[in-house]
């Protein structure tokens, strides 16, 4: 069940893209997340693992800042934001996105896949008439879809098609890390893999830092460079 | 085609099984058998059409559904019921006594007024003439049996009070309670936790064999066909695309559609940097059953269609021992099949 744990590339001057030091998340009484530390460099991918419950959606979430952490320190391109206000936040949010599980669940019923993947330039406020329509082709084609999909409603695609859109729209804002939790779990066994590929590709060309959260173990095995095992908010190995 | 009469050995003998949904066909031709105490996997994407004909299998299949074919259970000795065109009063009889379901979703199997060992007990008393006292102790010893800790205690909690994975356990349980010949399990442990799935399918398995029951394992899961079946049969878009020997299918498919779902999964070693050392996939997604292809349903995935493929549906051939496959080119289908379905682009 192991997974070779392989050094990260550690670039001597630099600073690793996420650094996160004792992080601690709690629920009332309970400590979700206990001192967890980790480091993520670009272009690298962090597998966290562990059963349901053992801590690591609370700590993806505090590291997205989704929910601001009790204790410690997560260090992004080298700014530390458990210490910026929200409003500070905001430009920092694009470059650190989500991808979740449920392929329609994360795109609006209503909105064709196009708008979709265009609102969060829309809502960053960076939206331009001029050139976003042909990002927004850009990264369909990118992603594998034909513009045609741009014009269809989320629910006319199949989920493989819809996580594609799902991961057209992460990357409309140039992040530099995406946090994939269980981004293939729901997917149909034979369009799987064609995601994990195209996962694999975008981070080679675009240097992205992946936190990869997965249960199914052979999946971590291939696609993750390093794995962290948490058990009972606590990193057991890694 | 219903080529090959029902099977009088087989427990289960499924010939031609079609079914509509409000006029669209969704399933068709499949033609199985389950013999007693075996275990066959049903192995398929969404819109496969799997969870429907497991609902067929049970003489239950949902309102606007349209069943054809044959679905015939074995009464011993010699004689069968046949559940299609069945009234519903004569499927009901036999649902229950001989037949089974472990639903996907065991809140929706349980009631959640009623404590989890009266319907357990309940459940005994509908085809038994035994006493409440009997019927209680036996649904106590049912929740022991499936590796619920205290079961007396446990009998009378509500099912919103026991976890996700006690909760399918009472579920299996429930199915087991009258001894089924067949217990049909449509992706029991898909609503579970992924630590607990295989728990629950050990347990599952346990209770299979303890009572002498087949089973019918429906899954979209092909790990968990080497493990749990003894047999199994693929799905694609409503059509049976082979079945065989579990080990046999899995080490030798026959199907391009099986090869590439096997190809395709991760080898379960490091995939260099990052999975840059890309995975076969199989191309497109699967089709919506009101939008299928002429001729074979996977042509426009398959790397290996050509022409008489695209517009011939292929009919199910013998590839081996008690293997049989619905393909023009099984025999250009390489072992394993990873070059085959390689992707190209992306
Ligand atoms: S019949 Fe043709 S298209 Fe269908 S699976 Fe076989 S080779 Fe592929």
């Amino acid at each position: 069940m192991s997974t070779p744990v392989i050094p990260a590339p550690r670039r001597a001057a630099d600073d690793p893209l996420l650094d996160v030091r004792d992080l601690v998340v709690r629920y009332g009484p309970v400590t979700a997340v206990d001192r967890v530390s980790f480091t993520l460099e670009a272009g690298e991918t962090l597998a966290l693992n562990g059963p349901s419950g053992c801590g690591k959606s609370s700590t993806v979430s505090a590291v997205l800042q989704l929910r601001r952490p009790d204790a410690g320190e997560v260090r992004f391109e080298g700014r530390e934001l458990t210490a910026l206000t929200e409003r500070e936040l905001r430009p920092l949010r694009p470059r650190m996105q989500p991808v979740f599980q449920d392929p329609y669940g994360s795109l609006s019923p209503r909105h064709r896949i196009r708008d979709a993947v265009a609102e969060p330039l829309r809502v960053q406020g960076r939206w331009d008439d001029a050139n976003g329509p042909a990002r927004v082709a850009e990264l369909l084609d990118r992603v594998g879809l034909d513009p045609a999909h741009g014009d269809r409603f989320p629910h006319e695609l199949s989920g493989g098609q819809c996580q594609r859109a799902g991961i057209a729209r992460a990357l409309v804002s140039e992040p530099r890390l995406l946090v994939l939790d269980e981004p293939v779990s729901a997917l149909d066994p034979s369009v799987r893999a064609g995601v994990l590929n195209l996962l694999a590709g975008l981070q080679e060309e675009l240097g992205l830092a992946y936190l990869f959260i997965c249960h199914d173990q052979a999946v971590v095995r291939h696609f993750a460079d390093r794995t962290i095992d948490m058990r009972n908010g606590r990193i057991v190995r890694g | 085609m219903t080529a090959a009469p029902p099977d009088t050995d087989a427990l289960l003998s499924v010939r031609g099984l079609g079914i509509s949904l409000h006029e669209v066909p969704v399933v068709n031709g499949l033609t199985f058998d389950v013999h007693a105490r075996e275990v066959l996997a049903v192995v398929g994407e969404s819109g496969a059409g799997k969870s429907l004909t497991a609902r067929a299998l049970l003489g239950a299949a949902p309102r606007g559904a349209r069943v054809t074919g044959s679905v015939r259970l074995r009464r011993p000795p010699g004689s069968y019921d046949e559940l299609v065109g069945a009234p519903a009063a004569a499927r009901t009889a036999l649902h229950g006594r001989r037949t089974a379901l472990v639903p996907q979703d065991a809140l929706s199997a349980l009631s959640p007024v009623h404590p989890v060992g009266d319907q357990l007990a309940a459940a005994v008393r509908s085809v038994a003439r035994v006493s409440r006292t009997e019927a209680r102790a036996r649904a106590v010893a049912a929740l022991d049996r499936v590796g619920i800790a205290d079961a007396a205690r446990k009998a009378r909690a509500y099912p919103h009070e026991y976890s996700g994975g006690m909760r399918q356990r009472a579920v299996i349980a429930m199915a087991t309670i009258n001894e089924p010949d067949l217990l049909i399990a449509d992706e029991p442990t898909t609503a579970l936790d992924p630590d607990l799935q295989e728990q629950v399918l050990r347990v599952l398995g346990e209770q299979r064999e303890a009572v002498g029951a087949a089973l019918v394992l429906v899954t979209h899961d092909l790990g968990t066909v080497r493990d749990h079946a003894d047999r199994v049969l693929v799905m694609y878009a409503g059509r049976q695309v082979e079945q065989g020997p579990a080990r046999r299918v899995l080490d030798r498919p026959a199907a391009p559609y099986t090869a590439g779902l096997l190809a395709s999964l991760p080898p379960g070693e490091p995939g260099g940097r990052g999975g840059r050392r890309r995975l076969p996939t199989i191309p497109g997604a699967p089709p919506a059953f009101d939008r299928l292809p002429p001729g074979c349903a996977f042509a426009p995935r398959c790397p290996l269609a050509d022409d008489r493929c695209r517009r011939e549906e292929p009919r199910p051939r013998t590839a081996g021992d008690g293997h049989e496959v619905s393909c023009h080119r099984p025999e250009d289908v390489p072992h394993p099949a990873t070059e085959l379905f390689l992707e190209r682009s992306v």
